[in-house]
Order: C-alpha cells, then sequence, then structure tokens
C-alpha cells in the first residue's frame, strides 16, 4: 500500500497492467491526471487530434498485438466523441480501458461545465463501467477495468473519474481478488458436447468450418490449433471478415471469405453442406443473408465463448460454450484418439463440388490499360508488399470489401478493420496504433476518400510521432459502396454520395508535412507503391480509381447464398432485388 | 413490407409461441445495476411486464431482481444469456420453466364511497382477504396479496364500487421445495 493522488493512481495501475502507450486528449477534468502523466516516464502518452482517433488508434493497438488498448479523455465532449470509438470495440470485441474525466463529485447531476452522463450513456456501449466516486475504490475499479476488458469475450472498458477523487489522496494497491462474483466466464468446454461434435465430425459428407474474429481474439495457440484441426481433418474452411488471417489465405483448404461479398465457392459451401462447425463467429446478418433459407441442410456446431451469441439467430445443433482455444485443444485431441475414420470417399465428392465452384473464379474482374481497377490495386499493393511485416488497415466500403477479397492474409493479427459497426473513419487512427505497437513494420491503411476525410485530421499525429503510416487511398468520387446500392436499388439516383469538392490529397499531405503521392494510370501503380514503401514517413496515396466499379460477388438483400450475383451478372442485379430486400440494407 | 421470405432479418421467431415468463435475477448491490438491467430490456426490444427489486442479502451486496417478461423460447433464451452475461449479475433462475415456483403481489387499494357501496367493498375484501389499513368516513385503503390474477380480480370489482387509486409491488417469486436458488 502506498499514499498516492488519484491521479497518480491513475499512472500506477496503467504501468502496474504493462501499458507502454495511452492515446489521449487532453481537458479540464482530466488535468491533474495529465499532471501526473508529465511527472512520470512509465506511460508513454500519444496525443491525438480528436477523441474519436484516439480510441480507434486503441483499438488498432489491442488487435495487432492481443494486449489491451487505453485511452485517457476529458468530460462532456471527450467522452462524448468516444462513444462511436466504444460502440466499434463492443462490436468487435475489442479489449480496451478508456478513462474519461468527470465534473467533481458535488456538482455531478448538476449541468456542470463540460459535465454528460458519462457512465449513463456508455452503459449500453461498453462492456461495462465505473463512475468512481470515492478514491478508495479507485484501484480497484482500475485493475478490475483491465481484467473484464481482456477476459471472456473482449470488450471495452470505462472509468469515469471525477476531478476532485483526482487529487483526494489514498491507498494504492493491486487487488488480489475479484470483487464481482458472479463474473466468471467459462473457457473450458463441455467435454461431452466436445465428443458429440467430434462424432457428427466423423461423420459428415459435407463438412465446412465457418471461423470468425473470436479466434483471433483467442490468440495466436487458437489459430493455430485451428490450422491442426483443418489439416487433420481435411475439411474446408471459410471465415468472416473479422475472422481473416487466423488460416493462411495460400492454403489449398481455404475458400475465401463467406457472407454478402464472399467467394462463390465460401457461400455455395454455406448453403450445401450437411455440418457446419461455426468456430468464434456469430452468424451476423452479413453472413447469413436470408435466415429462413441459411444452410438448410446442415447440423451447425456452435463454438463460443458468449453464450447470448449461440441460438441468437440460427439454432445450433450442438452448442459449446468455452475459449476457442481451449476448445479446439479439446477437439484436436479427441480427433486424434478417435478411431472414427471420415468418410474419404464422400469428402472427395465434396472437394470435387467445390472445384467447380471455384471454376466460377468469382473474384474475377476486367481489368484495364487505361484507368486503375481497384480490385487490381489492392492485387499489386499486396503482390509489393507480401514479403515484408506488414500490417493492413480499412476504412469501410467498397475498398474494406476489395481489401479483404483480394488482400491475401496468411497470419492473425494483420488485419485491422471496422467490421461490425462498420465504422467509416476507422482506418487511419488505427493505423496509427499498428504502427506506434510495431515500429519497424510496413503499416497500410487502404482507404477510400470519403472514409477517410472522416478522421484525417489523425494524419498530423502520424506526423508528431514519426509513425510512417501508409494511407492508400482508392479514391473514386464517390461513397462507393452507398453509390453501388443506389445503382442497384434506387434507379441509379446518385442521392448526395458524390463528393463534388474533394481536397488535392498531395498537397494536403504536404500541408501535414507528410508525403502525398498521386497515381492515375495503371502502369505507374508499381513505382508509385514501391515509393509510398520507401518513403520514411507517413502517406498520403491518391489512387485514383475507376468511379463506377462494383464491388462482386454480392448477395443483394432478402436472398441466400446460393441466390448470390457475379460481376458478369451486374446487368441483371436490379430484377435481383426485392422490394421488401431494398429496406434490408 | 418485411415478410420472412424476401428480408435479411426474417422474423423467424414469431411463428413461435409467445410466452411468459418469471425471472430471478441475482445482482451485486451496486449503483446503475438497476439501470444496466432495464437499459438491456429497453435497448434488444425485450418486454417488461413486472419488475421488482430490492436488496435481499445485506452482508453480500446481493439485491434480487424479479421480472416478468414475455417473448418467444428463442428470445426468452437470449434474455436469459443477455442477463447473464452482464457483469455484475450472479445467477439467472427462470422460475417458470424451472419446476413449481410461487408468485405473489401485494397491492394497496384506495376505495371512495358510502353507504351501499361502501358496505359491498368491505364484504368483497373480506371475501378476498384483503386487510383495512386505513379507513376514513368516505374512504378505505384495503391491502392484498396474491397472484397477480387475483389482485386484478380485486381491482375490476372495486372499480365500480369507488375505486380511486391502486399501488402495486409488482411479482415477486420464489420456487417451491427445500433449494435455494
Amino acid at each position: 500500500m502506498t499514499e498516492m493522488t488519484g491521479a497518480e493512481m491513475v499512472i500506477a495501475a496503467l504501468a502496474d497492467q504493462g501499458v507502454e502507450h495511452i492515446f489521449g486528449y487532453p481537458g479540464g477534468a482530466v488535468l491533474p491526471i495529465y499532471d501526473a502523466i508529465f511527472q512520470q516516464d512509465r506511460v508513454n502518452h500519444i496525443l491525438v487530434r480528436h477523441e474519436q482517433g484516439a480510441v480507434h488508434a486503441a483499438e488498432g493497438y489491442a488487435r495487432s498485438t492481443g494486449k489491451v488498448g487505453t485511452v485517457l479523455v476529458t468530460s462532456g465532449p471527450g467522452a462524448t466523441n468516444a462513444v462511436t470509438g466504444l460502440t466499434d470495440a463492443l462490436c468487435d470485441s475489442i479489449p480496451l480501458v478508456v478513462i474519461t474525466g468527470q465534473v467533481p463529485t458535488h456538482l455531478i447531476g448538476n449541468d456542470a461545465f463540460q459535465e454528460c452522463d458519462t457512465v449513463g450513456i456508455t452503459r449500453p456501449c461498453t462492456k461495462y463501467n465505473y463512475l468512481v466516486k470515492n478514491i478508495a475504490d479507485l484501484p480497484r475499479a482500475l485493475h478490475e477495468a483491465f481484467h473484464i476488458a481482456a477476459s471472456g469475450r473482449p470488450g471495452p472498458v470505462v472509468v469515469d473519474i471525477p476531478k476532485d477523487i483526482q487529487f483526494a489522496k489514498g491507498s494504492y494497491f493491486k487487488p488480489k481478488e475479484f470483487l464481482h462474483k458472479g463474473y466468471r466466464p467459462k473457457v473450458k468446454g463441455d467435454l461431452d458436447k466436445i465428443k458429440e461434435a467430434i462424432d457428427m465430425m466423423a461423420a459428415a459428407k459435407r463438412p465446412l468450418f465457418y471461423t470468425g474474429g473470436g479466434v483471433v481474439n483467442s490468440g495466436r495457440a487458437a489459430c493455430d490449433l485451428l490450422r491442426e484441426l483443418v489439416k487433420l481433418t481435411g475439411f474446408p474452411i471459410t471465415s468472416t471478415l473479422m475472422g481473416l488471417g487466423a488460416f493462411p489465405a495460400a492454403d489449398k483448404q481455404w475458400l475465401g471469405m463467406l457472407g454478402m461479398h464472399g467467394t462463390w465457392e465460401a457461400n455455395w459451401s454455406m448453403h450445401d453442406c450437411d455440418l457446419m462447425i461455426a468456430v468464434g463467429a456469430r452468424f451476423d446478418d452479413r453472413i447469413t443473408g436470408r435466415l429462413d433459407a441459411f444452410s438448410p441442410g446442415s447440423k451447425k456446431i456452435h463454438i463460443d465463448i458468449d453464450p447470448s451469441s449461440i441460438n441468437k439467430n440460427v439454432k445450433a445443433d450442438v452448442a459449446i460454450v468455452g475459449d476457442c482455444a481451449h476448445v479446439l485443444e479439446d477437439m484436436v485431441r479427441l480427433w486424434r484418439a478417435s478411431a472414427a475414420i471420415p468418410d474419404k470417399k464422400a469428402l472427395q465428392a465434396w472437394w470435387d463440388q467445390i472445384g467447380t465452384w471455384r471454376a466460377k473464379n468469382s473474384l474475377a474482374f476486367r481489368n484495364s490499360n487505361e484507368i486503375i481497377k481497384p480490385q487490381y490495386a489492392i492485387q499489386r499493393l499486396y503482390e509489393l508488399t507480401k514479403d515484408r511485416d506488414t500490417y493492413i488497415t480499412t476504412e469501410v466500403g467498397q475498398h474494406q470489401m476489395w481489401a479483404a477479397q483480394f488482400y491475401q492474409f496468411q497470419e492473425p493479427n494483420r488485419w485491422m478493420t471496422s467490421g461490425g459497426l462498420g465504422t467509416m473513419g476507422y482506418g487511419l487512427p488505427a493505423s496509427i496504433g499498428v504502427q506506434l505497437a510495431h515500429p519497424n513494420s510496413l503499416v497500410v491503411d487502404i482507404a477510400g476518400e470519403a472514409s477517410v476525410l472522416m478522421t484525417m485530421q489523425e494524419i498530423s499525429t502520424a506526423v508528431q510521432y514519426d509513425l510512417p503510416v501508409k494511407i492508400f487511398i482508392l479514391n473514386n468520387q464517390y461513397m462507393g459502396m452507398v453509390r453501388q446500392w443506389q445503382e442497384l436499388l434506387h434507379g441509379k439516383r446518385y442521392s448526395h454520395s458524390y463528393t463534388e469538392a474533394l481536397p488535392d490529397f498531395v498537397k494536403l499531405a504536404e500541408a501535414y508535412h507528410a508525403h502525398g503521392i498521386r497515381c492515375t494510370h495503371p502502369g505507374e501503380l508499381d513505382e508509385k507503391i514501391r515509393e509510398m514503401i520507401d518513403v520514411k514517413k507517413p502517406v498520403l496515396f491518391d489512387c485514383v480509381v475507376d468511379p463506377a466499379e462494383n464491388c462482386f460477388p454480392m448477395i443483394p438483400s432478402g436472398r441466400a447464398h446460393n441466390e448470390m450475383l457475379l460481376g458478369d451478372a451486374a446487368t441483371r442485379v436490379e430484377d435481383a432485388v426485392t422490394e421488401a430486400g431494398k429496406v434490408m440494407v | 413490407m418485411n415478410t420472412a421470405a424476401t428480408t435479411h432479418y426474417p422474423a423467424m421467431t414469431t411463428a413461435e409461441q409467445v410466452e411468459t415468463r418469471t425471472l430471478c435475477v441475482l445482482v451485486d448491490n451496486e449503483p446503475g445495476v438497476l439501470a444496466r438491467v432495464i437499459g438491456l430490456f429497453a435497448g434488444r426490444g425485450y418486454n417488461i411486464d413486472s419488475l421488482t427489486v430490492s436488496e435481499t442479502e445485506h452482508e453480500k451486496h446481493l439485491s434480487r431482481i424479479t421480472v416478468v417478461t414475455r417473448g418467444t423460447p428463442m428470445v426468452i433464451e437470449q434474455i436469459k444469456n443477455q442477463l447473464d452475461r452482464l457483469v455484475p449479475v450472479h445467477r439467472v433462475v427462470d422460475l417458470t420453466s424451472g419446476g413449481p415456483a410461487l408468485q405473489r403481489e401485494l397491492a394497496m387499494v384506495k376505495v371512495r364511497g358510502k353507504g351501499e357501496h361502501r358496505v359491498e367493498a368491505l364484504r368483497l375484501a373480506d371475501a378476498f382477504r384483503a386487510r383495512v389499513i386505513d379507513a376514513s368516513p368516505e374512504s378505505f385503503v384495503f391491502e392484498i396479496t396474491g397472484a397477480s390474477d387475483k389482485i386484478d380480480s380485486f381491482i375490476n370489482l372495486m372499480l365500480p364500487l369507488g375505486l380511486v387509486e391502486v399501488s402495486r409491488t409488482g411479482v415477486v417469486a420464489i420456487s417451491r421445495g427445500p433449494d435455494g436458488m
């Protein structure tokens, strides 16, 4: 026990939790904590340009390292600006501890300057939150916040600390036991259920692994065990947007991403399989499409650490609640021990069928010698960066889907994207968090020109801290995904999806003291990407692409997996979307 | 417009029967815990028919929330799982599906009247084993406990006899037999 102020306790707890970097923005209600930061060198503070950027940066840091990301913001607008990031982290299960300043306790509820009901506002967008009204409760709240954020299904935790508590003196300690006795996430799966699953897998004729972000969250061990189990069984595997990298894209058992913009083979396999093994995935609506036509002939095994994810959208035949790594470890062990031999003949027939779907070459696009196709740009980016230690973040929209389709992820934690919430403006600040965690790696934000303008000011943060992030903007001058839906669903009435006054991104880069590159022709793409990689500064890369390109394959709203559209079918797309489907975008 | 056959989010569960369930939720008695529970119901569109909450184990700082809710079996399962994953929630017990259970409510019923009506109100109260806890020359306050439908019946009978107002606790419930939750 050491006597110190609340502000000093914040630093002590962060340091004790092994926090190296905290992203933040000062303000009146956190000045004592900033004063404490000034007088120490254990925790490094990164000054962002907007609180939303701080949270996304912390998400990028967390997602690329597996550690808890941390944020420090002031009361009122500081806290409300953080809300988008908190919601994003909750949707994608990213562990964060976000410390917010609050007006002094005697002013709470008094409509004081820069007061807001932070715990009230953040209750539905955090895994848990605290308002610390007594200095004696502060050490416990800080340490518990880290425990809650990182354990079970990870998520963001807010600790709201009134200014008088930051000044108050108390005893700092690291609690030995956790106060919330009711919070005990189940990590070991039920062995009987796992045995049942193994028996079903041994008997399956058309099996399929469907994996998600939970595998990545569970850690490296879970990814290795997944790879081992997929190899052992010889089953095909597909993954959600969030799960990319858990299984190597170069492997022949990999079918590509599934879902609304997934591959033909992945979605048809989902539809026609007789056994689906869902690991750390939550049957999101972008995955399932039309629910009553979702994989109608399959039994479903669902492995998830969060019981509320099971039977939420799709009934599981065997539900295994537990951490992916623990459950997969048992599965690998039991599969090896079981005498059951899979039906080789049936599996071969299944692979043959998948081969015919693959032959469709569903990601094919018509390339051009005149104009840069966005898919081509990502293909070239991949080819020129694949042999480097590369991390990719994205914004949200068409470019995000093309990145998921065309950038080949071989390892987990290399792909940072806003999946659940779909937050435009995520990628640039996230890349800052990633670069900070991996200073010698290449970090590329595959961006759209509309998304990146939402958090563009964070390029200033990158410049300040010499973080050479590469912002690779696929500039089609549209909010591309919005335009695509308007083309397909709203009679080509492009209502407000065209940006008529875009900045000159090269000049903008220069204004921020970053490096700007513009590329308008496919012939100069490779050379300019190499320049981007070689420049040891933050880069804004304005890649001027075909403004009319659409993202295919695509499952239109209201349709099932076996009703997906391919690129060359684009002319028939309007007929394919039903009236009722239009409301489901 | 959103028919099950044509949208991304078919109303899959509406084909199932809607059931009423009584859930008991044991929670840490801490600031904001009730807001978490009812915020969950509001935010996810679940129904609350009745809600009671009070500290039940002072030394352990535990409160018991009894909530009567409605939904299809799949929604009820979601409600239980969503409640269970809240950090301050210790246990969620479904007293409707988990074996025989007792459910009671307490109501205070104020009736105003004179003459025949006043006599009739008193006579009916006696039949329902309602106690008079306050009286004036032209009014009674009755205290009645029982299952919710008994209280509903009593209130309906008081309506023409000069019912002024009702205050009800909402449902509290406990399982039968020797075992605790």
